[in-house]
């Protein structure tokens, strides 16, 4: 496994939920990044942000990782759940919060 | 080179026998669009499944020239 890949499937085991954007959390520097954001702290979750801008290396590895062409990804206990689309389609129909509590995850604001 | 409606939708039926597929342009810029695609050879999968047939059939293009592609997908009824 090279040196990214392993970074990246250490990144996506270590932390319950990783979201890999363009951007930080804090300053999301894509509209799609920064919906999942808002989806994530609108369900209180604490989560990791991943900026793929800063390093080039990641932005394409965690394209190759999960076979999924395009950012912001997000990941819960080491699966991919989606990108910026999926993500709220699960969110508005209240998929996402099921599918959190149900890895053990406590979400507010459950619907 | 911005990608037409018409590529994206061609690429998309080619790469998805008897896909249904209705194309919104969200920009007028070339690579923002929206994509509803209804397909047979979704069924029983799940929805990052069925969005990487999508992006299989566009054959690259997605993440590159094509920026952006808000997509909808489903079985028929």
């Amino acid at each position: 496994m090279s040196g990214i890949n392993e970074f990246i499937d250490n990144e996506v085991k270590t932390n319950d939920v990783v979201v890999f954007m363009k951007g930080t959390p804090q300053f999301p520097q894509c509209g799609f990044s920064g919906q999942v954001v808002q989806i994530l702290d609108y369900l209180g979750l604490d989560y990791k942000g991943v900026n793929v801008l800063a390093d080039q290396e990641i932005r394409q590895g965690i394209k190759d990782y999960s076979n999924w062409p395009t950012i912001p990804q997000l990941y819960v206990k080491g699966e991919f759940v989606g990108g910026c689309d999926i993500i709220r389609e699960m969110f508005q129909s209240g998929e996402l919060q099921s599918h959190l509590t149900e890895k053990g995850i406590t979400v507010r604001g459950a619907a | 080179m911005p990608m037409s409606p018409g590529d994206i939708e061609d690429m998309i039926k080619s790469g998805i026998p008897g896909a249904r597929v209705t194309i919104r342009d969200l920009a007028g810029d070339g690579d923002h669009y929206a994509a509803e695609v209804v397909a047979e050879a979704f069924r029983g999968k799940t929805r990052v499944q069925q969005h990487q047939m999508v992006y299989e059939a566009l054959k690259g293009n997605m993440g590159g020239v094509l920026h952006a592609l808000a997509l909808q997908t489903s079985a028929p009824d």
